[in-house]
């Protein structure tokens, strides 16, 4: 295998199980760079637990992530190393709510890359322009709004200069005047080339904007293809069930 | 008129005479004072110890909890947190002072304030470990999962995200412990101990009028505990206003 060709994250086998369900049963992919992978599927499917078991937030009972190359699931890997390259953004935000918004983008690549407080404002300022809320900085989390605070979470993860961003329904918990600001900063993310693996209920953007769908039920990808051919042609007799419930 | 005024000078003279008998005479605000002295020291040390023995135990309790992966030797210290726990506020605190003084510490005569000093700072603890956790578990999980995510380690994670927020969340609970505390020494006397109480109750002993030794000690600790409350609500209203 080259090193062009590598997956930038390659899962073996996974399987998690919550007492007696199992939560994951056997799920095996590969996200390349630039890749936008799109993670669909009705709720219960698995697909949010798939995601977090990449960065290990969730430990999977067996099986293996491979991250760069590296096994990640291994017990004397630091896995903190790996997860200051996997961005992660959540449903609830879960913003520091003690900090100001500049504090929370600073204090992780002060504290875990070494930079300097300067350095580090200068990337939070210059990101929190292009996410359009440069004038929040000293504002608390509890000042924002839901879409705001969507947009410092992705920015506070970019602010690592992860390799890979993982979305866990980042719309899901927006009133819907909301999401659309939230898509917007992804889809510049995406069109600046990062890799993205986003478990979403927004199928618009799946279509639009993800270049692989991973459609999963009960704990396994039933279908894996391309936006326009999973959407306009699906195979598997869970998606067409699935799509005409959501489309 | 006259009447009145009469009434009001005898009751004048009693309450002087009182106040004399009971305080000014031998120098006997000297007990009070130096019961108070011995009540603050027993209290500051008994809180102090306290706090460490609560921050350990709320650690291993905690950090049980909070992580999948327990090895034996986590799975060992959460099980002897749980044994102090289970009997430090299974049974009454005069009888732990009791047992440490006359038992424990038998045979090694060492100082009466240390000793109580361990014996409530042992008692606290227990309280103080379970208000400390319940403060970690207060905090969001996400908030957990947020700095793990960003590549923290456990410690760290827990050191600028949880501690903060949970810190905010056990003050109230926090001030009552030290409360309770301040006033549970008043059962030192037991030990021959020589606190604000026992200064009163020595009084009392010397005049037989027990009201007035009795209600000044209640005063001094009612001006304790009033200050430290005050303290108390200070620090939250300044924690508070740093976030909304």
């Amino acid at each position: 295998m080259t090193a062009s060709s590598m997956p930038l994250i390659q899962t073996i086998d996974l399987v998690k199980s919550f007492g007696k369900t199992k939560a994951l049963d056997g799920v095996s992919t590969e996200i390349h760079n630039g890749e936008v992978v799109v993670v669909v599927g009705p709720s219960g499917s698995g697909k949010s637990t798939f995601l977090r078991c990449l960065n290990l937030l969730e430990v999977p009972t067996s099986g293996q992530v491979l991250f760069e190359g590296i096994d990640i699931t291994e017990p004397d890997v630091d896995i903190n190393l790996h997860r200051q390259k996997m961005g992660m953004v959540f449903q609830h935000f879960n913003l520091f709510p003690h900090m100001t918004v500049l504090k929370n983008l600073t204090l992780p690549p002060i504290k875990l890359l070494g930079k300097t407080p300067e350095e580090a404002e200068a990337k939070a300022m210059s990101l929190l322009e292009r996410v359009g809320l440069a004038d929040r900085g000293s504002s608390y989390p509890s000042q924002l709004s839901g879409g705001q605070k969507q947009r410092i979470a992705i920015t506070r993860a970019l602010c690592m200069d992860p390799g890979v961003m993982l979305f866990d329904e980042p719309t899901s918990a927006l009133d819907p005047e909301m999401v659309g600001e939230v898509l917007d900063v992804m889809k510049d993310l995406a069109s600046n080339d990062m890799t993205m693996v986003v478990v979403t209920h927004e199928m618009g953007f799946a279509r639009e904007v993800g270049t692989r769908v991973l459609f999963m039920d009960e704990g396994k990808i039933l279908e894996e293809n391309t936006p326009a051919e999973f959407f306009d042609n699906p195979q598997h007799r869970r998606a067409k069930e699935f799509l005409s419930k959501v489309l | 008129m006259v009447v009145y005024c009469t009434v009001l000078l005898d009751y004048w003279d009693r309450i002087s005479s009182s106040i004399y008998l009971n305080f000014i005479k031998d120098d006997r605000w000297k007990y009070l004072f130096t019961g108070l002295g011995i009540t603050l020291q027993i209290a500051f040390f008994a809180v102090l110890l306290g706090i460490v023995i609560g921050i350990v135990v709320a650690s291993v309790r905690s950090t049980y909890d909070l992580n999948d992966k327990r090895g034996p030797l986590l799975r060992f210290f959460n099980s002897i947190c749980k044994t102090y726990l289970t009997v430090i506020r299974g049974t009454p605190v005069l009888l732990q002072l009791l047992i440490i003084y006359f038992v424990i510490f038998a045979s090694v005569r060492i100082d009466k304030v240390l000793t109580a000093s361990i014996a409530f700072g042992i008692n606290s603890g227990a309280y103080v470990a379970e208000i400390f956790r319940s403060g970690i578990l207060s905090v969001d999980r996400g908030q957990f999962e947020a700095g793990r995510s960003l590549g923290f380690n456990y410690v760290q994670t827990m050191w600028y995200f949880i501690l903060p927020q949970a810190f905010k969340n056990i003050l109230p609970a926090l001030g009552n412990e030290f409360i309770v505390l301040i006033k549970e020494t008043s059962i030192a006397g037991y030990i021959g101990m020589h606190d604000l109480t026992k200064g009163a109750d020595i009084i009392r002993s010397q005049t037989y009028d027990p009201f007035p030794p009795l209600l000044a000690a209640g005063l001094m600790y009612l001006i304790l505990v009033v200050g430290l409350t005050a303290a108390f609500n200070h620090l939250e209203r300044r924690l508070r206003s740093n976030d909304r």
